[in-house]
């Protein structure tokens, strides 16, 4: 799957809330999505999901691979019918996805009739088996119960299980573990590997835990304010950062053996859609900003598999800092 | 009681739905269960846990927000579980809360000068009008907000700046104790390490004694001078941070840190890590209460509930019958291996944004 330049505002804004993104993810590969809250993480997955409201959305440029499809964003968007077929995505509130009326096994059952057309009795057997794959016991059991019989981390696999149900090309997973503890998110995060593996799926996972991406991702994309300021193979960014983002988001993250130390900070907090900075973003909280970030530097390669969007990097070639 | 100990649980319990006027259907909850720690003065105590293990619960005990099923909650000495009136107030006045969620703590019609106001005209009621403006202005800048912010209601703020109020309010009163229920949890990181910083410095200039509660196990680490580890109601590891951490020694410890997700890739330490979840607090197993998921268990502990090693009290204690048998476990550093040019551009970051100056070469790279 990969995605061109898309540029969207909600109507009646003053700028875009994405602003010329683009992502690629290959098949078997995960690319992780990370950033902080509102900078339109979620927004990105509902576009290529083609989900959000149109009434009250301007999409102004963006293009959309899939496979053999391509997708003129501007004009068309996904087709309903490989929705959750080919491409599948887990929403970030569980619970505003499973509709709390309906036994877990109808609600699985509906979305494999509704993709294969296969009868009922079919259905359930694969929703049952869906189940255990993602590590739920007595699955049938389970699948007569409601949503809210069931645990938030047993509700997430569930959500999982109902994606996966139907092999798509590509997950869509937008922060699948937020809101679990970590021995739940340990053994989901377990089972998106295995899946990856077995089938070859691509999957995009949303996330703001840097923790998460190193576990799970090949590649990484860190977007600051509806941009993308850095993105590369996993390992390339984190253990070379070169966007003051990035690297001020490392040093900000407590626990890293740093006890004792006062954690170094990103200043100040992420501007709202009518007070957006023209040019670099990030440039109102940047410690090495000047008059040239007024100009938005365009996303530049600073390794082979590493690209960042910022006109000092890498910054010690270009500052010099003195106490 | 150790003399330098500010507030102490003895064997406290709370089981809900037990207290009820008739026999009630609903099951009786064992949030917590037979706790017994100890707060010295001025140190930071954490208390991590998974969701539904009775932190809150345990948080909302030592604060006498809740009265004990049994046991009893000593702060300074003295019992609090049967305290009134003006004890009572003092008590509120010594020990303050934070809550995790700046939003909805906050009382939306009322200026931050009044958020902040009102502890002081409760605890402090002979300051007259314009010296309690005074202190406001002195506890927003302590807080690291501004004077002119005295007169916005609390939608105006972010949630960073919200939490500063919340914690400007907890410090109005002057007290030794605080406690935050989840303090950072609902905050993004880049805001989070300005508060974590903001409650470290508090905590030693004003030397405060903090007990935080967090589930954040990176947090925790930087935070805390000692940990508590609670699974199902009862404390199953208590240390130094840096003891628990490096050589953690009960099997549900051990598997709480093999399932950070580590900086350097995939851990994959899959003979510590558990399965399942948390049984619920109203059917707790029986005996050692994570026998169900822990990899060592053995007979002895379907029957036999293992209690805190009775150590010293300054030592790393452990609830396991077989902690002494089992094999140490080493948790991978969570430390990125950055290269010597990385170390250096990191150095360069911290320095720029504690007020370093910072000259740019006139040349620079355009693409
Ligand atoms: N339908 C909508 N109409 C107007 N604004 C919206 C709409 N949906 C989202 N937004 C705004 O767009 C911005 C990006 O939101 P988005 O949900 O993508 O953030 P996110 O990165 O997913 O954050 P989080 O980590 O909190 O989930 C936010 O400022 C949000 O308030
Ligand atoms: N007032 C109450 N009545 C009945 N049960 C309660 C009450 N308060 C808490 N509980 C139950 O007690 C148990 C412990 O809850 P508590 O809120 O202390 O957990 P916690 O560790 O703080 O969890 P979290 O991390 O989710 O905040 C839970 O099972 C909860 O449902
Ligand atoms: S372009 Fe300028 S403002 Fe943006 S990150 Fe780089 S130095 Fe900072
Ligand atoms: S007492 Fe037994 S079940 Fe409990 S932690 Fe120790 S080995 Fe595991
Ligand atoms: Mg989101
Ligand atoms: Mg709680």
């Amino acid at each position: 799957m990969t995605l061109t330049d898309l540029a969207l505002r909600f109507r009646g804004q003053p700028a875009d809330v994405v602003d010329r993104v683009s992502l690629a993810v290959k098949s078997g590969e995960v690319l992780c999505v990370v950033g902080e809250s509102g900078c339109g993480k979620s927004v990105t997955a509902m576009a290529l999901m083609g989900l959000l409201p149109q009434q009250n959305t301007v999409i102004s440029s963006g293009h959309l691979t899939v496979g053999h499809t391509d997708l003129d964003l501007t004009r068309e968007s996904l087709p309903p019918s490989a929705r959750g077929n080919r491409v599948a995505m887990i929403f970030q509130e569980p619970m505003t996805s499973l509709n709390p009326a309906f036994r877990i096994g109808n609600q699985i059952c509906e979305t494999i009739i509704r993709h294969t057309g296969t009868n009922s009795a079919n259905a359930r057997a694969h929703a049952k088996e869906m189940l255990q794959r993602v590590g739920i016991a007595n699955p049938s059991q389970r699948l007569r119960e409601y949503p809210h019989q069931l645990s938030g981390g047993m509700r997430q696999r569930v959500m999982i299980a109902m994606a996966l149900a139907n092999n798509p090309q590509v997950l869509i997973a937008d922060e699948p573990t937020t809101a679990l503890d970590v021995t739940i998110q340990a053994q989901i995060l377990d089972l998106i590997r295995d899946l990856r593996d077995e089938t070859g799926m691509s999957t995009i996972m949303i996330t703001h835990d840097l923790g998460v991406v190193a576990e799970i991702a090949d590649r990484v994309a860190v977007m600051y304010a509806g941009q993308v300021v850095e993105q590369g193979a996993v390992r390339d960014v984190f253990d070379n950062p070169q966007h003051p983002y990035t690297i001020g988001l490392m040093s900000a993250m407590p626990g890293l053996g740093l006890e004792g130390k006062r954690l170094a900070i990103i200043p100040g907090t992420v501007p709202t859609i009518s007070n957006m900075p023209k040019g670099c973003r990030f440039r109102t909280r940047c410690a090495f900003a000047t008059s040239t970030c007024q100009e938005r530097p365009k996303l530049r390669k600073i390794a082979p598999h590493h690209d960042t969007a910022c006109h000092f990097a890498p910054l010690e070639a270009h500052i010099e800092v003195s106490q | 009681m150790m003399p330098d100990t500010i507030l102490e649980a003895i064997d406290v319990t709370k089981h809900f739905g037990k207290d009820a006027g008739w026999p009630s259907r609903a099951p009786v909850v064992q949030a917590v269960d037979g706790v017994s720690l100890q707060v010295r003065r001025g140190e930071t105590l954490a208390i991590v846990g998974e969701s539904g293990c009775g932190k809150s619960t345990l948080a909302r005990l030592l604060m006498r927000l809740l009265t004990p099923t049994s046991g009893e909650v000593l702060f300074d000495g003295r019992q609090i579980s049967k305290s009134r009136g003006d004890e009572l107030r003092a008590l509120r006045r010594d020990m303050q809360f934070i809550f995790q969620d700046p939003f909805s703590s906050l009382n939306p019609r009322m200026t931050v000068a009044r958020l902040v106001g009102e502890p002081l005209e409760i605890h402090a009621p002979d300051l007259s009008a314009s010296d309690r403006r005074a202190k406001v202005a002195e506890l927003l800048q302590q807080v690291g907000l501004r004077r002119e912010h005295a007169d916005r209601y609390p939608h105006e703020f972010s949630g960073g700046q919200r939490q500063r109020i919340g914690i400007a309010r907890a410090l109005a009163s002057g007290p030794r104790l605080i406690i935050g229920d989840e303090p950072v949890s609902a905050l993004d990181v880049s805001v989070q390490a300005q508060v974590i910083n903001l409650l470290g410095d508090l905590s030693r200039d004003l030397g405060l004694t903090l007990v935080i509660i967090a589930h954040d196990l990176g947090v925790i680490r930087h935070m805390s001078d000692r940990v508590a580890v609670m699974y199902l109601g009862r404390i199953v590891e208590i240390g130094k941070t840096e003891d628990v951490f490096s050589d953690p020694k009960h099997p549900y410890t051990q598997a709480l840190l093999a399932a950070i997700p580590s900086m350097n890739g995939p851990t994959a330490d899959h003979a510590a890590t558990v399965h399942g979840e948390m049984p619920s607090p109203s059917d707790p197993p029986p005996g050692c209460r994570f026998h169900t998921r822990c990899p060592h268990a053995q007979d002895l502990c379907k029957i036999q509930t293992p209690h805190l090693s009775a150590a010293q009290e300054t030592s790393h204690q452990v609830a396991c019958h077989f902690a002494d048998a089992l094999q140490r476990r080493i948790p991978p550093s969570n430390a990125t291996q950055k290269s010597k040019t990385a170390e250096a551009r990191f150095a360069l970051y911290r320095a720029a944004t504690e007020g370093g100056t910072i000259a740019h070469n006139t040349q620079q790279d355009q693409p």
